[in-house]
């Protein structure tokens, strides 16, 4: 395994910058690539552009926001994943481990019960997640325990599968014909909706986490080793933790809000991450972020470019995730990392 | 400078594992901390490195108590060497010794051009230097307990807590670690370390600390504590003891 930071992050950047140049060309009404760089080039000269306005439309209104969307949920759940693989000592830990996606869930479906509207729903998932992780995190530090990290994690589990029963009895109760399709296809996540005015609220949160985990980013080296240790090196775990775990589920909470449920690219690529530049988070980070936006972006140009239909993102992540990671996993039983 | 405990009462909100111990290590003074298993050896460690609160009593350095002390403030006196374990990541090598900087560096900021100066030279002064690049989970057991002393080292600390440096090493780099543990005391750091083994202690330490049920049933001069009688009482088993003739040196067999 290479752990060279610079070749490792220019492949991850090679991996966003074709998934850019893909997102933006591909499609039911193709883009070429000259027209692409005309249209972004007179916008920023403030030049005429010599492509037509239907191309203009699809590449700024109609493809811009989604494209934009998917790196950014992409970025964040990637950076939230390792975060979390990293203060749970854990590499098979994903971003809703402490129940963000499960409380966001239920706020999700609630809105659509309660026939909210988009921003509203937004707002409730928004919220949900992270009351969730508050309420995961309040629980489990109330129970005293030695090993603070196992007592947060069984309570993120317990709490979301509470959760989830609360998803399911809202699910029962909604209304077969309209509501319950919808609710499906939020919980199994989707960028088809997102227009201009769903980037503000879903990259304030995503930025403000981001820094913050970029900032701690030598500390959660440290905090991914032995509670203890961690101490001794002049960490204090506690405030430390709740930090992460406040960072990383802004990040994440405010991604489900945008995109609803899109399960396994926070578990896949901090691990890709780590195969190209170790876990060292100064490098992971940067890393993950990258590789992570350009991950979403090309399953998100597969889910609506390969059927008639668009495929729910949830579902191309599992089943693109699922054999990928196994094959990971093959290569990697040697060295866990 | 003096890292101590007067009348400390050590254990957990739920248990108390030992009462009214008082122990004192000065800088450049090896310290060993033998005893039956769970008789409150980690207990009392985890106390004196302020880990673990005392339920009465205080963990001092030089007068001022532990728990004054920032959690960094204490880092930058006394580091831990834990027992070798396999971490979940691979950190290269050169990252965990730079670990050991963290105290000495601000909350948002990583390791800086003298960081790495330092963590360079505890990677030389153990002989590890080549190691540098190489994952923390790739290399023997040995030399994960060096690098762990590097980091150690790098913390720039008075004081360095071992827990059983040598308790999974095989023959040769028990001697290694004992005999880095005399270097480290010959640099003017105090050092405690437990260990199960008498003849360790014998070997690196200027003193012992018996720990028996949470209770010091002696202290002193190796050469003064660590006898057949002591070692028997110490442990509840028979003890043999053979001195070589030449050197007059002793060593103890169990059973």
């Amino acid at each position: 395994m290479t752990q060279r930071f610079l070749p490792g992050l220019l492949i991850a950047t090679g991996v966003l910058v074709a998934g850019l140049i893909v997102a933006f060309a591909v499609g039911r009404y193709p883009v070429s690539l000259g027209e692409l760089f005309d249209v972004l080039w007179s916008r920023a000269s403030g030049r005429a552009p010599s492509a037509s306005e239907a191309t203009e439309n699809v590449i700024l209104l109609v493809r811009g926001p989604r494209v934009i969307a998917a790196v950014l949920v992409g970025a964040a759940l990637a950076v939230a994943g390792a975060a979390f693989q990293g203060l749970f000592r854990n590499p098979l830990v994903s971003p809703d481990i402490l129940g963000a996606s499960s409380g966001a869930a239920l706020g999700a479906v609630l809105g659509i019960f309660f026939s909210l509207g988009v921003i509203g729903i937004e707002i409730l998932a928004f919220g949900g997640g992270l009351l969730a992780v508050a309420a995961v995190y309040g629980i489990g530090s109330a129970l005293q325990s030695r090993d603070p990290i196992l007592v947060l994690v069984l309570t993120g589990v317990v709490v979301g599968a509470l959760l989830g029963a609360g998803v399911g009895l809202v699910k029962y109760l909604a209304d077969p014909y309209n509501q319950l399709p919808a609710m499906t296809f939020w919980l199994l996540g989707s960028l088809a909706s997102t227009n201009a005015g769903d980037l503000i609220p879903l990259a304030g949160p995503v930025a403000i986490g981001t820094v913050v985990l970029v900032a701690l980013r030598w500390r959660m080296n440290v905090m991914s080793l032995p509670e203890e240790e961690a101490r001794a090196l002049g960490v204090p775990t506690g405030p430390m933790r709740i930090a992460i775990v406040a960072a990383a589920t802004l990040v994440t909470s405010a991604s489900v809000a945008a995109s609803g449920v899109i399960g396994w690219v926070g578990l896949v690529v901090p691990h890709l991450a780590r195969a190209l530049v170790g876990p060292d988070f100064p490098k992971l980070l940067p890393t993950c972020a990258l590789l992570g936006g350009g991950y979403l972006l090309l399953i998100d140009t597969l889910a609506r470019t390969v059927a008639p239909i668009e495929i729910p993102l949830g579902i191309l992540t599992a089943v693109i995730g699922t054999p990928f990671f196994i094959w990971l996993l093959a290569g990697m039983q040697r060295n866990w990392s | 400078m003096t890292l101590s405990g007067r009348n400390l009462t050590i254990g957990y909100s739920d248990r108390v594992v030992g009462r009214g111990l008082d122990v004192a290590l000065k800088q450049g003074e090896v310290l060993a901390l033998l005893g039956p298993n769970g008789g409150g050896k980690t207990t009392l460690l985890k106390t004196l490195l302020g880990i673990l609160k005392p339920l009465a009593g205080e963990a001092q350095i030089d007068g001022r108590s532990l728990d004054a002390l920032s959690i960094r403030d204490r880092a930058r006196r006394v580091a831990y060497v834990p027992q070798v374990h396999n971490p979940t990541f691979a950190f290269t090598v050169e990252t965990v010794v730079l670990m050991g900087r963290t105290a000495h560096g601000g909350l948002f900021s990583g390791p800086s051009a003298k960081d790495r100066e330092v963590a360079d030279r505890a990677l030389n002064e153990f002989g590890i230097a080549h190691l540098k690049e190489r994952p923390y989970t790739m290399i023997s057991g040995g030399e994960r307990q060096l690098v762990l002393l590097a980091r150690a080292l790098a913390q720039e600390p008075q004081f360095i807590v071992l827990d059983e440096p040598t308790a999974s090493l095989d023959f040769g780099n028990q001697g290694k670690v004992m005999r880095e543990i005399r270097a480290l005391a010959a640099s003017g750091h105090g050092v405690l370390f437990t260990t199960h083994d008498p003849n360790h202690a014998l070997r690196a330490a200027d003193r012992a600390y018996l720990l028996r049920a949470g209770e010091r049933i002696a202290e002193g001069a190796v050469r003064d504590v660590l006898t057949r009688g002591q070692l028997e009482a110490l442990y509840g088993a028979p003890v043999e003891t053979l001195t070589d003739p030449a050197s007059r040196h002793t060593a103890f067999l169990p059973g």
